[in-house]
């Protein structure tokens, strides 16, 4: 099975990257891009919250964890994130230049955490898998991680056919 | 994110309202960790009342709380409406060790 399959018959209908500091202030901003980008597909309050919240569980981890013990000078300490829009759906891939996870099914299993005397609560993982249709974690220790957290906007799909998406004007066709 | 603490008796309240994530999470632990220390408190109720969103900061923030408030023998209790925060909380098993409450009155 293609890596990417559950993207196959959907088109792109708009896409935004940035790039920012891995500063903990910056999780909100994430949150409010993706927030931003979402609403163009019209997504019901609890699907607009659930990929909000798993966005910032990819970049809050990239910003404790990925960055955890760096060295570098901050301005390579950078976090990517990419929103892709389609019709009925968005992808989130949240990428960072960290130390890289060592062991990812480990990390996935449910409240376990690499950091207990920072209180954390092991969840990150399993709220990203929960709260999205299709979730992936590349990671190579020492390079860095990527996250991408797809969600279906299910609300659209009965208005997908006869209605007309708030995107769909991208086109330069008359 | 707005916070502020009051009490009720040897009840610690806390509000926290707007958004707590890992940005916010540790000044609002050093904080409460600092109230929890001044007696009589044993108890702590968490008011999320006005809460907009949380991740999984907030659970290892109220977990650590809950831990503390344990060993001086006390209990702990949420009000949470918020559905995003709500989902959480019961995925993490918050609500098998924390009791759930629609107000003050019902915990204290």
């Amino acid at each position: 099975m293609n890596e990417n399959s559950y993207i196959e018959g959907r088109v792109e209908i708009n896409r935004l990257s940035t790039e920012f500091y891995a500063k903990s202030c910056n999780e909100s901003l994430a949150r409010a891009i993706v927030s931003a980008c979402a609403v163009q597909l019209d997504p019901t309050l609890s699907e607009l919250s659930d990929i909000v919240t798993a966005v910032s569980e990819a970049v809050t981890n990239s910003i404790i964890h990925g960055y955890a013990n760096v060295t570098a000078s901050r301005d390579k300490c950078t976090v990517r994130m990419e929103c892709v829009l389609y019709g009925d759906a968005m992808e989130v891939t949240v990428t960072d230049r960290g130390c890289g996870i060592e062991n990812i099914e480990k990390a996935r299993e449910p409240m376990f955490t690499s950091s207990p005397e920072m209180e954390r609560s092991g969840m990150g993982f399993t709220i990203m898998e929960s709260f999205t249709d299709h979730f992936s974690v590349w990671s190579e220790p020492g390079k860095g991680t990527e996250i991408k957290l797809f969600k279906i906007f299910n609300s659209l799909s009965g208005a997908k056919s006869g209605g007309e998406s708030k995107c769909e004007n991208m086109t330069t066709e008359p | 994110m707005n916070f502020s603490m009051a009490r009720s008796g040897r009840t610690l309240i806390v509000y926290i309202a707007g958004e707590l994530d890992n940005h916010v999470a540790d000044e609002v632990r050093v904080r409460i960790d600092a109230e929890i220390m001044k007696p009589p408190t044993r108890d702590i109720l968490f008011d999320f009342d006005g809460l907009t969103f949380m991740d999984s900061s907030g659970i290892g923030m109220i977990m650590g709380r809950y831990k503390k408030i344990k060993a001086l023998g006390g209990k702990a209790w949420i009000i949470c409406d918020n559905p995003n925060a709500s989902k959480i909380l019961e995925m993490s098993g918050v609500f098998r060790l924390i009791h759930r409450c629609s107000d003050i009155h019902d915990a204290v």
